[in-house]
């Protein structure tokens, strides 16, 4: 790594900065995706299906008018 | 196209691309840094504080093209009512604001050794705060109104009237005079930006955009999985309360 010379502490400070908030925005969203993965997993476990895909025909995949 | 309307489908599809697109992002970070840090010069005027422009610039790039992606979806939700078009959107919103926040803060940390402070109400430093500051409405409509779908209505609406800030942002520096510098990239006429440092800036643009993508990919599909597990519990309430009668 080059000297960043006198305003070292900017440059390190801008990238720390950036590199803390996408881990936290990285580090939340996937939480959020593992969370809802796994309610989702518990619930279809229980035997309870959605009602798009109850009344979806056989070999079709179902369809909602929402996700 | 048409069959990514199809939620399960888009699930597919996610789930196929975000390990491939995890690893680019990583390698394409890897090589950015060291064209960064190893490769690019020092700029004649600012010194070694230019290296900031390696992330400030995509950050700033991302945050703008965010709420860009916001208004298409925003158009999708009122016009074509396409049925990911608000999943798009909301989860965008705290991507773009996390970007928005790190060019702003980013700036202000290159601002300081190179203009002698960290914040001026110039019309490029404010309209991004403002930008900023859409998001967080965004986000905050998005948490007050429980039905997804009258949350996504209202939701684009301010997106689309809060559209109108993005040429504010790109044109500020043409507008007004401002303490910020003007467009050197996407400028009429070739970029001012010297080769030796324009290499470093495209591939960190482009790592940042694959990261943008990547985040919201799974931001998309966790909100997909959030209306099911939703939509299923109230069906499992529906039949519980069938049961007792």
């Amino acid at each position: 790594m080059p000297d960043l010379g006198p305003h070292a502490i900017f440059i390190f400070a801008a990238y720390g900065v950036a590199f803390a908030a996408v881990a936290a925005l990285a580090f939340a969203i996937v939480a959020d995706d593992r969370k809802q993965r796994r309610l989702l997993a518990d619930l279809e476990s229980r035997g309870i299906r959605r009602r798009s895909a109850v009344t979806g025909r056989a070999g079709e995949p179902a369809r909602g008018p929402r996700p | 196209m048409p069959s990514l309307a199809n939620p399960t489908r888009f699930l597919d599809l996610a789930g196929r691309l975000i390990p491939w697109l995890a690893v680019l992002t990583a390698i394409l970070f890897g090589i950015g840094l060291y064209l960064a840090f190893f490769v690019a010069p020092p700029d004649y005027q600012q010194g070694e504080t230019v290296r900031i422009m390696f992330v400030h610039v995509p950050a700033a790039w991302l945050a703008m093209s965010g709420y860009a992606l916001i208004a298409v979806a925003s158009l999708g939700t009122l016009i074509w009512r396409h049925p990911l078009a608000d999943v798009a959107a909301k989860a965008a919103a705290p991507i773009g604001a996390t970007f928005a926040l790190i060019a702003l803060v980013t700036g202000s940390l290159w601002g300081k050794p190179m203009w002698g402070t960290y914040w001026v109400w110039d019309a490029r430093l404010t309209s991004m705060l403002v930008l900023f500051l859409l998001y967080l409405g965004l986000i905050a409509l998005w948490q007050a109104i429980e039905e997804p779908g009258r949350a996504g209505r209202a939701a684009a609406i301010l997106g689309l009237v809060g559209a109108i800030n993005i040429p504010i942002i790109k044109f500020s520096v043409d507008w007004w005079n401002t303490l910020h510098q003007p467009a050197s990239i996407v400028r009429v006429g070739a970029p001012t930006i010297d080769p030796s440092m324009l290499g470093a800036l495209a591939v960190m643009a482009l790592a940042f955009t694959l990261l943008f993508v990547l985040l919201h990919l799974i931001a998309m599909r966790a909100e997909i999985l959030r209306r099911r597990v939703r939509a299923m519990q109230r069906t499992q309430v529906e039949h519980a309360a069938l049961a007792e009668t």
